[in-house]
Formats: C-alpha cells, structure tokens, sequence
C-alpha cells in the first residue's frame, strides 16, 4: 500500500520574524477563483465611482495681468516656465512650481497678437498691434538694465501670429500674408500669399520641419512648402478655421479649430476628407494644442470651457468649466503630459491636470499596481451601461448645458427634415453625404 | 537555472571578445543578447540543444483560458480586427504564463494506491496512520461527546477552523489542526444546525425558535427572528440562505443586515438544500423526488428536475458546479450532470445515502447508513469506485470535507470523527483567496477587500459569466432603432455596381434589370411592404421600449 496525507510544513507558509513580509504562495488555477467576471465587474465599478471621487483638476490660477490674456508659449526647455502676451501688449514670464511672475515685459501698445519662443529656449519673439516683431532674451535682465529687445523689426501691415521654425533659425509671421524671415535679416525671404483676405495663424511642423498651415479669414486652411516658396495646397471649409495645431508625433496630421463649434483632423495627403470630426463644443472653438503623446488634444472655446478630445475620438473624454473663467481664449498642454494652462478674457491663466484624477507626485510601488490595475479594469468594462454612465458623466454648467440640449433638438429637426425629402424624392436623388464630407466645400491644389 | 547562468557567462566572456575585435555599440548589444545569439555563437562553440521556452502541454494550457473562443463573424473594421486579434493573444500569453507558473506549486496532492490484489476499501483508517507521517497521523481523531446530542459540523473556508453543534445546545468552535478551543458554549435549546459566517470571528446557530449569531468567544451577537431547519453561507455574496418549515426560502445579507427575498417554494416542508459553489444557484429537494434551482432575483425555480422516484434525503454539488449528487429514498445514488441537467451514472445503495458532501478535489463521500463511503472517479469512470470506507461509532449526521486538508469530519451522535481521506484536499491554495495560514491583520485585509467587492444579489444567475457575453439582444434592437433613426443602414453592403456595361441594344432589357434593382432595394429597408411604391414604414411602434430601458 502507498500512501500520502496532504502534510503542509507550517514554516514553509509563516514569516519567520516581525520584520519579515508575510508570505503569499499563489495558485492561478481558474478553479479557486470563483465568480472572477462579477467580482471584476464590482471592482470595475467601484474604481469608476472613485474615479469620480477624486476628480479634482483644478489647481491654481496664474494672476497678474491686467487685461485679458491674448496668447501664451511654452518654453522648450523648462517645464516651469510659461509665458503669456495680454490684450494691453504686457509680456509676462510665469514660474509654474512657484505660481508667480516672475518678469514681467510692457512689449507693445495695442495687442500681444501672437509670441513663440525659439527652439533653443534662449529668446522669444513678439508680434503685437504697433505692427512690429520683437526679439526679448529669455533671461531676466542683470541689475540696472532696461528691459530691452534684442532686436525689432517694423513692418507695414499688423502682424496676426508668429511661429518659430523647430529646427533653424527661421521664423514665419502672418497677417496679410505669410511671411519667412531669417533671423538676422529685417525683411522677410520670402512671401506667400493665396486669397485675398487675412491670415489669422501659421503654425510649423514639429517633424516635417520645412511644412507650414495657415488659416485664413476666407475660411481656408493652406499649406506651403518652405522650400518651394509657393503655397502647396488648400482646403476650403465650410466656416472660418481660428488656429491649427501639428501632431507632434504623426507627420502630416493636423488639427483645425473651427467656428462651425468642431474641430477637424486632417491627414495632409488627403485633405478630401477629414480623419475625424470632433462635436462637442457649444460656441466657436478659439485654440487647440495637442499632447506631447499625440494621442490626445486639448481645445479652448468661446464657451467658456475647456475639453480635452482623444484623437481618435469623436467626442471628448473631460470638460473642465468654472464660474469664474469666461471665455478661453488660449490654451496649452505642457510638454510632461501632466498639466493644461489655458488663458482667458479675464486676465488669468488657470492651471488644471490633464487626468483629473491623477495622484500627482512620486506613488509608490504598491500605489503605482493598484492605479494600474484600476485602470485596466476600468477599460475592460468601459462599455456596460452602468460603468458608462458614471464614466461619462459630467457637470456642465446651465449654459452650456441648455445650449447643447437646444443644438440636439436643431440638428434632430435638420435630420427629419433631409429624412423626409428623401422619403418623397426619386431614389438615388438625394445622395448620403457622410458626416466627414459635410463641412468641406472644396481642395485645391 | 545553471544554463541561464552558463549562458550569462558566456555573454560576459564574448562581450569582452567584441570589445577587442570592433568599437562598435558593443556592450550594451551584447548584454542583451546574452545567452541567445546564433551565430556567432557562445566561446565554447556550443549551442543550446533546447532553444526557446520549454513547450507547454496543451491540456496545461487550456485549464487557464477561460471560456470558449465564439466564432464570431469577420468585423468590418480593420482597427476592430487587430484589437481582436491582439486580445485573443493576449489571452494566450497570459494562460501559457498561468501554465508555466504550475511548476513552482510546492504541494503535490495526497494518493492512496492498494497492493495489486487489495481493495483501498479494505484499508483502514488505522493503516493510514500507521503509513503517515505524526503530522498526519494526528489529523486522525475522535472527539468523544456522549452527553448532548448528535452533532452537526462546519468548517471555516480555509479549512483552519470547526464548529461543532450538538442537538442538546452544544455549541464549540475550536482551530482543529493544533486543538485550541476557541469557545464552547452550551446555548440551553435545540440546536438544529451550525454554520461559520464569512471568517472566524462569526458563527450562526439555528436554534430551537430562531437563529441566532455568535462571536468566536461565545457571546451572542444578533439574534434573526426567523425559524430555519436548514441554512447555508454564501461567501461571495456575505449571504444567509434560509429554509424553513412553511416551505420559504430567505435571503439576507449579512452584511448590510437586509433581508433581499423571500421566496416561496411551494414544495411543502424543505429539509434539503445544497448551495452550488460556482453560481451560488440554491439546490432545494422536495418530497415529491424533484429538485428545484433558486436564484434570489427570480421568484419561480429556474429549473425544476425530476431526480427520483421518492423522497429527497440528500443532495450535494462539487465545487466545480458540473455534478450534482443525489440520494433519495429509493435507496439510489444519481449523478446528474448540470449542465444539461441528465443523469450520468447512478448507484443502488443497500440502505441509502443520508448525507452527501463532494471534496475540491472531486471525491464524493456518503453516509450509508451508519457508514462513511468515499467515492472516487465520479463523472469519469462508470460506474465511480468505492475508494474509502469508515465505520465511525454512530450513524454520522453531518458530512464536510475540510478544505485544503486530506480530511472528512463526520458529526455523529456520540461527538465528532476527523477521517483522513488522502486526495481529498486542493494542495495548492492561493493566499489571497483563502489562506489557511493567514495572521489577524491579513485576515482584516481580506475581510475589507472582500466586503468592497461584494457582489450584489442581482448577479445571481446560471451563467456566471454572463456579464462578460456581448449582449446581443440590445445590440439588435440598438441597430433597428438606428436604421429608423437614420432611414438607411449604415452598415448595410452597398449595391453591387458591374464594372463593364452590358452590351448589345438591348435598352429594355437594361430599364428591366434597373427597375428590378430599385424594387429590391425598397423590399431590404422594408420588408414589411410588399410591392411597388417605395413608401417607408411608420416611425418606430412603441417609442418608451428602447434599449436603454432594458437596464432601469
């Protein structure tokens, strides 16, 4: 006879001092996991609602200027500093960690209408009202100095937005036209023009480096080569485009923030369309600026909100709202993926986290896990109707809250309305325009 | 781990041998190739006669994959199609990793093999204590309690603890693998049935009017006015499930003190019940040989089995929750199989079976009488073997397997036997599920983790892995509503265009075919109009009944 009783070593199971982590032997057998998908789901869904919970992203507000807040630029590299042009021509220079000014520049008279920093992160440059661009140092001045620009340049018509080449020592205005200067020159190398109406921004491209967007008041959105110095092509919307933003990480995709309340991603190469369409916003869409992941964007709206949109998504993902902010006139992401500053017409620059419930600062080990792991789960059960709802939830304010509801009711009423037609026309005379097409009127190349 | 080492050693020498021979990006690409590079080989010149991981068995693997792969249709999206794709890998991985972790479980579980000749019947459970080592041997004892009463038994869910109730009000609970008596208590009435709540601290004692909850010391904690002969604790759900005579069945929850249904089971005085480890589904058997399935949401019986031709004595589902045995009073042993709800093998018993438990590892004992049976095999051989036998000095009244442990308590009417049953237990446990050797602080994590994912009643069903299915009913009536909405499919194949126009003059024909076209066109949005006139159908019939509906 052969036998053998299930006989555990008690020392094999238990620490053996205080000091020691007790011991936890695993086994993955399914069979000694009962009930794994309902007790996944509640853990899912307790994760959700503490989600929720600690949804705090509001974290400080940047006072100090004196009117509203035309433009900012980060500063490629500091993450602490930011910078921000008023409607009074005031330049101010912000310590994040600090939440102060620390510099503060009387640029122009009339409006800051556009400043970018250069990409070495020693000086910036300034276009404002008084039809001129100027060159600051990024340095405080030594004891005694004036605060002086390096170098202004008087132009004829007003400038409306400047942009700094990523790589060389070129930078791109416009406002009438597109202009190239080279930083040593005082007039521009050359100009680009299509249409006949303003540019209101020009915007680089971070990895194409010679590519430029422009969009223009005649409601266009153009792209030029730098070095074939004429425009390459252009799409015609069916409102005004405000800015553009590049995808730091995709080459030739784009963002554009329109007046029509969405904001269109192209693809360069095939403008016919756009990649996607994004609906959520209840008045114009004022700025846009993309994460330094690229998978998410960031866009201010007259609306006095402030959404973040994944960029394959149509519709966003956060609203951040407050009483106090009015409309957002500017907006940025900073370049740690974390924060997300956005200026409005009430003279401050709020700071907010990009996930709002994010635990900012160093997390342990076991903290790091358990994040993790709330957050796979939340994915997995994303799409149950319970966990939806609480995900999707937000508060709005009434304004916002009522306008969207009346732009549901519009766009029912234009829905029935083309249905009906439809109903009562020859078949195949009323042909379906996707949702994508709807908003281009024309490309021309 | 001496060829991963050898194998690093090898890396280290011949990464110092590039060093030499090129300036190139050296140590950091040969450090990570380490061990596995092809042809340049190891100093020695030797390779690896088993590249790559160790194979995994198959039958290994698919233990740990959950669940079936349903053949779903090709999607349309390509973005859709990888992310399948990915998860479907990502399954793999994970079960293959699950599998490979197998080898470094340090228990093997417990076997008994007769000489060729013998019976393991025949053994004795003397033999097996004499074979064992004293650690074992002690597992075997008689706990003599002549003066109260037939006792009932329960263990705690790590197998740590037991509870003995004897009919005279006999109440002791004590951790039985080093004999500390936690308490014991006489509670001066008739005690009917004893069970351990979620942990250790709580036990509850149906009692002669009502059932009342202790604390492991022995003080009286809650009292619940409600009379129950029988009463089984739900884990997960920190759940009471409660039969009493006039044929209702209770469900509280214990740990928000709320009562969630009361069911009334119609099926006249209920006496047996079993609770099914792996959807928490309530087994009652009625006098009239069926067995009713309860879930608590559900006031009709979920399936109603016909399981013999007389009374119910007994009834038991293994932990798994394929089998369900039953013995009833025409002295026969069925095996059912739940999920088609069929006999798969049955036993004549000389004197019937009164008790029933199954061990994790699928042993099935009986008591027969005044003796204890074990079977072996059950659902795979036919018909299951008779692996154990024990005479203990009473007729038992109360049957459990301890879990993690080779060992089967009988309660009888003169105390308590612990029989050892090699091959009984699970030898491997996992610690964050039930840990046998957990401290009072792990215990306290495991009671608060526990308690904040408590599943709400409301996921009670057959299929426990309900909510994981693609709920296809809402997805059907969520597309209708679209087309309505929309008045076009929108993923709906298009017309099929012929590239070549057809030859020949023959215009008629041509205006024939198109006109054709267009009538089948009208007939797929809306096959509820026959013919002609392309009208569309009315708006959607009952605008409250949408699919959001389904979950308010």
């Amino acid at each position: 006879m052969r036998v053998k009783v299930l006989s555990r070593n008690p020392d094999d199971y238990l620490r053996e001092t205080k000091l020691d982590l007790q011991r936890v032997p695993r086994n993955y057998d399914p069979a000694l996991h009962p009930f794994e998908v309902p007790r996944e789901y509640t853990r899912a869904l307790n994760a959700t609602k503490l989600e929720r919970v600690f949804a705090k992203p509001f974290l400080s507000s940047l006072d100090g200027h004196r009117d509203g807040v035309n433009c900012m630029a980060k500063h490629p590299k500091s993450l602490s500093t930011v910078l921000s042009g008023a409607c009074d021509g005031e330049v101010k220079i912000w310590n994040l960690t600090k939440r102060q000014c620390i510099r503060t520049i009387q640029a122009h008279e009339g409006f800051v209408r556009g400043m970018c920093a250069r990409f070495c992160g020693t000086s910036f440059f300034t276009v404002g009202d008084d039809k001129t661009v100027k060159q600051w140092k990024m340095e405080s001045p030594e004891y005694g100095e004036e605060e002086e620009p390096i170098h202004t340049i008087l132009g004829k018509t007003v400038y409306t937005g400047i942009d700094h080449h990523w790589k060389e020592a070129v930078f791109a205005t416009c406002g009438h036209q597109v202009d190239i200067w080279d930083e040593q020159r005082t007039s521009p190398m050359c100009s680009l023009t299509w249409g006949f109406d303003s540019i209101s921004s020009v915007k680089f491209n971070p990895i194409e480096t010679y590519l430029l967007g422009s969009c223009a008041s005649d409601r266009n959105i153009v792209l030029y080569d730098m070095r074939k110095s004429t425009p390459l092509k252009k799409v015609i919307l069916n409102m005004r485009t405000n800015t553009l933003c590049w995808n730091p990480m995709e080459a030739f995709v784009f963002t554009a923030a329109n007046e029509d309340y969405n904001l269109y991603t192209f693809d360069m190469r095939y403008l016919e369309s756009p990649v996607t369409v994004h609906m959520d916003h209840v008045s114009a869409v004022l700025d846009v600026d993309y994460s330094p992941t690229g998978k998410e964007f960031v866009s201010a709206s007259f609306d006095k909100s402030v959404r973040i949109f994944p960029v394959d998504k149509g519709h966003s993902r956060e609203v951040y709202h407050t009483k106090r902010m009015q409309h957002v006139i500017t907006v940025k992401w900073t370049s740690d993926n974390k924060y997300i500053l956005c200026g409005s017409d009430e003279m401050n620059i709020r700071l907010w986290k990009a996930n709002a419930s994010e635990k900012l600062g160093v997390l342990a080990p076991r903290e790091k896990a358990a994040m993790n792991y709330n957050q796979k789960l939340k994915e997995k059960f994303q799409y149950h109707p319970q966990i939806r709802r609480i995900a999707q939830h937000r508060h709005l304010p009434k304004s916002i809250f009522c306008q969207i509801k009346e732009q549901r009711i519009m766009r029912e009423a234009r829905r029935r309305k083309e249905l009906n037609r439809r109903k009562h026309s020859k078949p195949g005379s009323m042909p379906f325009v996707s949702e994508r097409k709807k908003h281009i009127v024309a490309v021309v190349k | 781990m001496a060829a991963a080492a050898a194998a690093a050693a090898n890396g280290g020498r011949s990464r110092t041998l590039h060093r030499r021979q090129r300036a190139g990006p050296g140590p950091a690409a040969s450090a990570s190739h380490g061990g596995g590079r092809g042809d340049t080989g190891s100093v020695s010149g030797r390779k690896d006669p088993f590249p790559g991981p160790a194979p995994l068995p198959r039958p290994r693997v698919k233990r740990f994959l959950r669940g079936t792969k349903e053949k779903a249709p090709r999607a349309k999206s390509q973005r859709l199609r990888w992310h399948l794709k990915l998860s479907g890998q990502r399954e793999e991985a994970a079960a293959a990793r699950a599998a490979r972790l197998d080898l470094l479980l340090p228990e093997e579980p417990g076997f008994l093999e007769a000489d060729p000749g013998e019976d393991t019947c025949t053994v004795t459970q003397g033999d097996i204590a004499e074979a064992v080592d004293i650690a074992s041997a002690a597992k075997h004892f008689d706990l003599r309690l002549e003066q109260f009463g037939p006792y009932r038994l329960d263990y705690t869910r790590n197998g740590r603890h037991l509870l003995l109730g004897g009919r005279r009000g006999h109440v002791a609970a004590m951790d039985w693998q080093t004999k500390a008596l936690m308490c014991e208590i006489n509670v001066m009435e008739t005690v009917t049935d004893v069970a351990w709540l979620h942990t250790e601290t709580l036990l509850a004692v149906a009692q002669r009017r009502w059932l009342h909850v202790y604390d492991n010391q022995g003080l009286e904690l809650n009292c619940l006015k409600s009379f129950p002969r029988r009463f089984t604790v739900l884990m997960i759900f920190f759940s009471l499930f409660l039969q009493n005579d006039k044929g209702f069945l209770q469900y509280l929850d214990i740990s928000v003190g709320k009562e969630v249904a009361a069911l009334c089971t119609r099926g006249g005085r209920l006496a047996v019940m079993a609770q099914n480890p792996a959807n928490a589904i309530i087994h009652l058997g009625h006098s009239n040989g069926t067995v009713t399935l309860w879930s608590p949401t559900v006031s009709e019986p979920l399936v109603r089995m016909l399981c013999h031709r007389g009374a119910l004595r007994a009834l038991a589902v293994d932990p798994t929750g394929t089998y369900m045995a039953s013995a009833g009073l025409d002295r026969k042993l069925r095996l059912f199989d739940l999920r088609t709800y069929r006999v798969l093998q049955e036993l004549v018993l000389p004197q019937g079976a009164g008790h029933l438990a199954f061990s994790q590892r699928g042993l099935l004992a009986a008591a027969c009488g005044d003796l204890v049976q074990v079977y072996k095999g059950v659902g795979k051989e036919v018909p299951p073997q008779p692996y154990l036998c024990h005479r203990p000095p009473r007729p038992p009244h109360g049957l459990r397997f301890c879990p993690f442990e080779d060992v089967l308590g009988a309660g009888h009417g003169h105390g308590f036997t612990s029989i050892l049953v090699p091959g009984a237990g699970e030898a491997n446990f996992d610690a964050l599920e039930n840990n046998p050797y957990r401290s009072r602080r792990q215990r306290q994590e495991w009671e608060v983790k526990a308690l904040l994912e408590k599943v709400p009643a409301e996921l009670i069903t057959l299929d426990p892995t309900q909510l994981g299915h693609v709920d296809t009913a809402s997805l059907q009536q969520k597309r209708e509503e679209r087309i309505q909405r929309l008045g076009f499919d929108p993923q709906a194949k298009a017309k099929f265009k012929p590239r070549r126009r057809a030859k020949g003059n023959n215009l008629l024909h041509r205006k024939r075919k198109v006109a054709h076209e267009e009538q089948r066109v009208n007939t797929t949005l809306h096959p509820s109009t026959a013919a002609a006139p392309p009208t569309h159908a009315s708006p959607v019939q009952c605008p409250c009944c949408t699919a959001a509906d389904r979950w308010q």
